[in-house]
């Protein structure tokens, strides 16, 4: 129980339950189940790309281009879909994965193989992807009545009463939780991000691994751009603008350190829940959505001077239980 | 014999040291500065024209500014993302005080005062509270864009002071050099000195080369990272000066995704992002090599978006460059080493 308490998920969540009593009590239907499931809804996205954000993050890394593969992806197959309506829809889903793939070995290869450090790669594949959604689309937006009927209710169709979005999520989550956790290469992503030299010693590729968070990220981006232009019904040049800093905040939230190392499932995905709920609940008490990112920006900074006076509150704990 | 054989390796080793000042990063990017030039000129015969290449400085001169202290935080080891955020911060203020009716004079002080309390708030933070920097810039950066937001939604301050205009429009006297041509210049040399000239500078490369090593040396690291954040928030203010004055307007979207454009010409002019290494001379080429060769593409009609793939490719290519010509050289190295087996290369053997 006390090593419940003390856990940085558990401080997180007890923060989520104050913000929603304090929305609550300014607007009494927020927390009507509809409107919790709304948010979990919207918060989606933000919490498949998070939680790859997180792996290359543990690995020690940083994936800059999320929000851009988000926007090539989503413009291919929302182009596709426009020009070949003929195409089945599983079919646009594993070209949107392999999109994704192919996207996310590419910074895997530049950072494992050519060696060049993970936030330069990123950062440069930032602006290439982006500019391929230009070169793609001409600067042209596909706009809903150029979508089909079957594409655009793929977010929206449900299985067993959950939107399929959803349903996604829960499955990139789960999957993800127990890949970390339970699997060996899982152990080794902490191994890398935890100490290299040791894990090198230990007999564990640090190309292999930097490889696959890369990839493995790219492969939820790719799902993740298929399921942002179908939702929003619209593929455009800035799909997605900005969206890198919220995957790579909900995980600072979420308490994954960004030095590598640490970092769990449960975590990002409370972190993305913090960031949907400060959304939903501007909508909700009739703030202006102007003032939604300056809101982000603060909760973000208590967020992590929270996160951080706590750990070092158990540290100072833990080194006075010891004996001297 | 023996003479004659020292007398070989210290050929082999001058040699070996002239091909490594060949290979400094500054003499690649120089080289590829030169390409751009001569490739521009030769697809545009706008491009090779005095008062052109004056006047397309305007465009990157406030990004160019802000370079300059991030050279120094990325030196640190750190990395500062909300400088566009500090701009529009700044951007705002100032536009408030002269919608007050507040002289020249006051809105500048409150944009550089501005830049300088966001830097500082970032740098205590960091230092103070102890969180890495990339977690407190990203924080801040919607902080201080968010207000601007919030305060302006979808207006726009246009009111300014008449003489305001002269900082980001303006040029020497009567001749066709801008301002902000002269300013940068200015601060280029300054900065270069305070970085490779005083033991402040000193201190930064020591503080990114190894922190722990840095503090038992005497050096005040945290105090020298806090006064490096609030620097490069002061410059930023002074960039919002400049692009405030030179746009006339401040809208919350001004300046936005600077952070990552002004990050990609330092690490380009060759600051290693792990810290520790870098120098003024390499981020000053990479910052006209950026600038002209945007402004060579624009001429010939590229789209800024295709102009970013390519840029986004100069600076993967340029990274790798380096790591390649050392691999070949070593591997040449170890070849001749091997066909005559008495003979030990410098470098190797080092």
């Amino acid at each position: 129980m006390r090593e419940l308490l003390r856990r940085r998920e558990f401080s997180l969540l007890i923060l989520i339950l104050l913000l929603m009593l304090a929305v609550s009590l300014r607007a009494p239907n927020f927390p009507q189940p509809a409107n919790l499931y709304d948010i979990a809804d919207d918060t989606a996205i933000l919490i498949m790309v998070a939680i790859g954000q997180m792996m290359v993050i543990i690995t020690g890394g940083i994936d800059l281009s999320v929000a851009s593969g988000i926007a090539l992806t989503g413009m291919s197959v929302g182009m596709l879909n426009q020009y070949f309506p003929g195409i089945p829809l599983f079919v646009i889903i594993l070209i949107s994965l392999a999109i994704g793939f192919v996207l996310g070995s590419f910074n895997g290869i530049l950072v494992s193989i050519a060696g060049i450090p993970p936030i330069i790669t990123t950062l440069g594949t930032m602006s290439i992807y982006r500019g391929f959604v230009f070169v793609l689309s001409k600067g042209e937006w596909v706009s809903a009545h150029e979508m089909t009927e079957t594409f655009r209710e793929l977010p929206r169709g449900s299985m067993f009463g959950v939107t399929n979005l959803l349903l996604a999520a829960l499955l990139v989550v789960l999957i993800s939780a127990i890949f970390l956790r339970l699997s060996r290469t899982g152990r080794e992503i902490y191994g890398v991000g935890g100490n290299k030299i040791a894990a090198q010693y230990v007999g564990i590729s640090l190309k292999k691994i930097n490889y696959l968070a890369f990839t493995l990220s790219g492969v939820i981006v790719g799902l993740s751009g298929l399921f942002w232009v179908s939702r929003y019904a619209s593929a455009q040049n800035e799909t997605a603008f900005g969206f890198e800093l919220q995957t790579i905040a909900a995980c600072v939230i979420g308490g994954v350190s960004i030095m590598g190392g640490t970092g769990t499932v449960l975590g990002v995905v409370l972190g993305a829940m913090f960031l949907g709920i400060v959304n939903n609940a501007l909508t909700v008490i009739n703030l202006s959505p102007f003032y939604q990112m300056a809101i982000q920006g603060f909760v973000i900074l208590v967020a992590i001077v929270a996160n951080t006076l706590v750990d070092r509150r158990n540290q100072l704990a833990m080194l006075r239980k010891r004996e001297l | 014999m023996k003479k004659q054989n020292r007398l070989r390796t210290s050929y082999t080793s001058m040699m070996a040291r002239v091909a490594a000042l060949l290979m400094t990063w500054e003499v690649i990017l120089f080289l590829i500065f030169v390409v751009v030039i001569i490739v521009n000129s030769y697809l545009s015969p706008y491009f090779l024209d005095l008062f052109n290449i004056l006047d397309t400085t305007f465009n990157f001169m406030e990004k160019a500014i802000v370079a300059l202290p991030m050279i120094l935080v990325i030196i640190c080891g750190d990395i500062d993302i909300s400088v566009a955020g500090i701009i529009a911060l700044s951007s705002l203020l100032m536009g408030m005080v002269s919608a007050a009716g507040a002289p020249t004079g006051v809105v500048v002080l409150v944009g550089l005062g501005t830049g300088l309390s966001a830097g500082a708030l970032n740098g205590f933070l960091i230092t103070r509270v102890g969180i890495p920097a990339i977690a407190v810039t990203i924080g801040s950066m919607s902080l201080f864009r968010g207000i601007s937001y919030a305060v302006l939604g979808d207006q726009a301050y246009t009111k300014y002071p008449e003489s305001f205009a002269f900082f980001g429009q303006g040029y020497i006297g009567n001749t066709i050099i801008p301002f902000e041509l002269v300013l940068f210049i200015v601060l280029a040399i300054v900065f270069g000195l305070l970085l490779h000239r005083t033991t402040f500078g000193r201190k930064v490369y020591a503080i990114g080369n190894n922190p722990i090593s840095a503090r038992f040396s005497g050096v005040r690291v945290n105090r020298i990272r806090w006064g490096v954040f609030s620097l490069t928030g002061t410059m930023s203010g002074l960039a919002a000066i400049l692009l405030t004055s030179r746009i006339g307007s401040t809208r919350p979207n001004i300046a936005s995704g600077w952070e990552l454009e002004i990050i990609t010409t330092v690490v380009l002019g060759g600051v290693a992002i792990s810290g520790g290494k870098g120098n003024i001379l390499g981020v000053i080429i990479g910052i006209f090599l950026i600038g002209f060769l945007k402004f060579g593409m624009g001429l010939i009609n590229v789209p800024g978006k295709v102009m970013n793939i390519v840029i986004g490719f100069l600076l993967i290519f340029a990274i790798m460059l380096p790591g390649y010509i050392r691999a070949l050289r070593d591997r040449s190295l170890l070849k001749r080493q091997r066909e005559k087996p008495g003979k030990t290369s410098p470098r190797l053997a080092g």
